[in-house]
């Protein structure tokens, strides 16, 4: 029999529902795991305890015939999400002993759904960065970087921000995991894993009790290793919330039904914007070999334009940390999280910060904080939010002539840990393909779709309408079917 | 526009941050090269466009305007670095 832990979503529903193996099995083969796969540093806190009781309960349930729809389902869950009576630090050292009295409404869903939680996985700092490497608690070490990846001569990142999350996935240590996208922070790290990873759309989910980061382009996601354990997920994870005035009130359609569809007839649209200057030629050839396994489906592939595209890095990087600044003006030391002592309030609250934050979370808030200032708010803060609706308005345009988007999910395989990291621009240009879709607002997936010439995963992303994460969903698996990639990382638990 | 280390010392003071007198320097030469690198907005003509705040099309709901939440000082002083009965402490800001 398959290893437990090498299991899909999908299938190991399949094995509990017929009694193959029970959800402490499970869970116990996914602790088992974690453990002797500590060294990747994919969790900041392993909850097992937790984990396991959740697990008896969840078998209690199916003995009486209650099981939901992930009963049983060890998850990993993002340590950017507030989980109640286990500590969540967002990567950080202000709130390394913060432990919330409050669940974030999509882990209460997963929970709801019978899920059982690992532990709280890895990220960079409050999910800033592309690499994983801003973590207080350390970076998190991919399983592509060799059989014995902690004794690595280069040690790969897991992409970033949701780093843990894609270790965790990628190494078989949880089933399927929790991710956040601000800027590409799900599906980067998707793409130099092998694992697919969905950002939906603005408003799709609910971000009540998820820390913020950037409020207007932040969204939960699932990452997992197939398309239908993204849409079971997502299935679960979406919804309207009362409690975030910014999640939409629409019908949350059925996913998995969904999956399976045809592209015959499909425009699928290429941005000839997206072929950028110096593009990594491998990343380029996969990106054309996609297009031609959706043509070979039945769609036809189009050239589109999406004029603005270079300008959305840029327009991010002023909008994303002025949004930062704000948001992170609650670690004062006061209410929760780290205290410096200080002179008086005011050096307490600077001593605080400056002691509490990482580098290049204080890098951001003070970008953010000098383009909202007085004198620099119209030059920076207005224009960026002016070309943000030039680029909104480009995708609106592209949508008229076709159903979905194919392009790169990132610029090429994984980085090493140590590299990209001099300089801070360096390191932005990850998210290349992935940003724009955060500041219009629109859902994106990325599907691994071949390994590069290194032997590393590389991923396609898909691009759909707002609220069209089904017709995404039905696009992904045509794609995940085409490509058959079985890329497997030298290590897994 | 170019930051110098004066800016680096008032911006620092405006988020609250105590960055030492030896690293604000080194600061604001990866400030510049941040803001040089957005200052490629200028390219973009934006006469007439109206600046896009959120993607939400949707006016956001509005809800009655009661209470419902509260009366749990327990859950809200659980992480609290100091306090003193049901009060947050911080260091005496009255002379």
């Amino acid at each position: 029999m398959t290893k437990l832990t090498d299991l899909t979503i999908s299938d190991a529903l399949d094995g509990l529902a017929a009694k193959k193996f029970s959800a402490l099995e499970l869970t116990d083969a996914h602790i088992a795991g974690m453990e002797s796969a500590r060294g990747l540093n994919a969790y900041i806190t392993e909850t097992p305890e937790l984990a396991r009781k959740q697990a008896q309960e969840s078998d209690a349930r199916r003995a009486a015939g209650n099981a939901g729809a992930l009963d049983g389902i060890p998850l990993a869950i993002k340590d950017l999400y507030c989980t109640k009576g286990v500590r969540t630090t967002a990567a950080s050292k202000i709130l390394e002993n913060f432990v919330p009295t409050y669940e974030s409404t999509v882990s209460q869903k997963l929970l709801d759904a019978g899920s059982i939680t690992l532990g709280k996985t890895n990220l960079d700092e409050f999910a800033m960065g592309s690499g994983g490497v801003t973590s207080a608690f350390g970076p998190a070490i991919s399983p592509w970087s060799g059989a014995d990846p902690v004794n690595a001569v280069r040690k790969l990142v897991p992409g970033g921000s949701s780093s843990g999350s894609s270790t965790a996935v990628a190494a078989r240590i949880a089933m399927g995991a929790t991710g956040t996208d601000t800027g590409g922070s799900i599906r980067q790290p998707a793409s130099v894993t092998g694992t697919v990873g969905i950002k939906p759309t603005y408003g799709r989910c609910s971000r009540w009790g998820i820390i913020a980061f950037a409020s207007s382009l932040d969204q939960a996601g699932p990452m997992t290793r197939s398309v239908e354990d993204s849409a079971r997920m997502l299935q679960v994870m979406a919804g309207y919330d009362v409690k975030d005035s910014t999640s939409v009130d629409v019908d949350v359609p059925d996913y998995v039904a969904a999956l399976g569809g045809s592209v015959k007839g499909m425009k699928i649209g290429l941005p000839r914007e997206y072929r950028i200057d110096g593009i990594n030629p491998e990343t380029d050839a996969l990106w054309q070999k996609g297009a031609q396994m959706l043509r070979d489906a039945g769609a036809e592939v189009i050239e589109i334009s999406l004029p603005h595209t270079k300008y959305a890095l840029p327009v991010y990087y002023i909008i994303a940390p002025a949004e930062a600044s704000s948001n992170l003006a609650r670690y004062d030391g006061v209410r929760f999280g780290l205290r410096v002592p200080g002179e008086n309030l005011n050096d307490m609250y600077a001593s605080t910060r400056f002691a509490g934050f990482g580098k290049e979370v204080r890098r951001r808030i003070m970008i953010g904080t000098y383009v909202l200032s007085s004198g620099y708010y119209d030059a920076f803060y207005r224009k960026a939010q002016r070309v943000r609706r030039l680029i909104r308005n480009d995708f609106d345009e592209a949508f008229k002539n076709c159903d979905a988007i194919l392009t790169p999910a990132a610029p090429g395989t994984a980085f090493a840990i140590g590299e990209k990291q001099d300089d801070p621009l360096q390191m932005y240009l990850e998210d290349v393909f992935t940003v724009t879709l955060n500041l219009a607002g629109l859902p994106g997936i990325c599907v691994p779709v071949g390994l590069a010439k290194n032997g590393l995963p590389m991923g396609l992303q898909l691009i759909g309408r707002a609220f069209d994460e089904a017709g995404l969903f039905t696009v992904a698996s045509v794609l995940e079917k085409a490509a058959g990639f079985e890329g497997r990382p030298a290590f897994t638990a | 526009m170019s930051i110098d280390q004066k800016t680096v010392a008032k911006i620092a003071h405006l988020s609250r941050l105590k960055i030492p007198a030896d690293e604000q320097i080194g600061v604001a030469g990866e400030l510049n090269n941040i803001l040089g690198w957005v200052a490629q907005l200028d390219e973009v003509n934006v006469d007439g466009v109206e600046p896009l705040a959120s993607v939400n099309d949707a006016a956001l709901r509005a809800r009655p305007d009661i209470v419902n939440d509260g009366g749990r000082p327990e859950d809200i002083l659980a992480n609290a670095p100091a306090k003193t009965a049901d009060f947050f402490t911080v260091p005496k800001v009255v002379e």
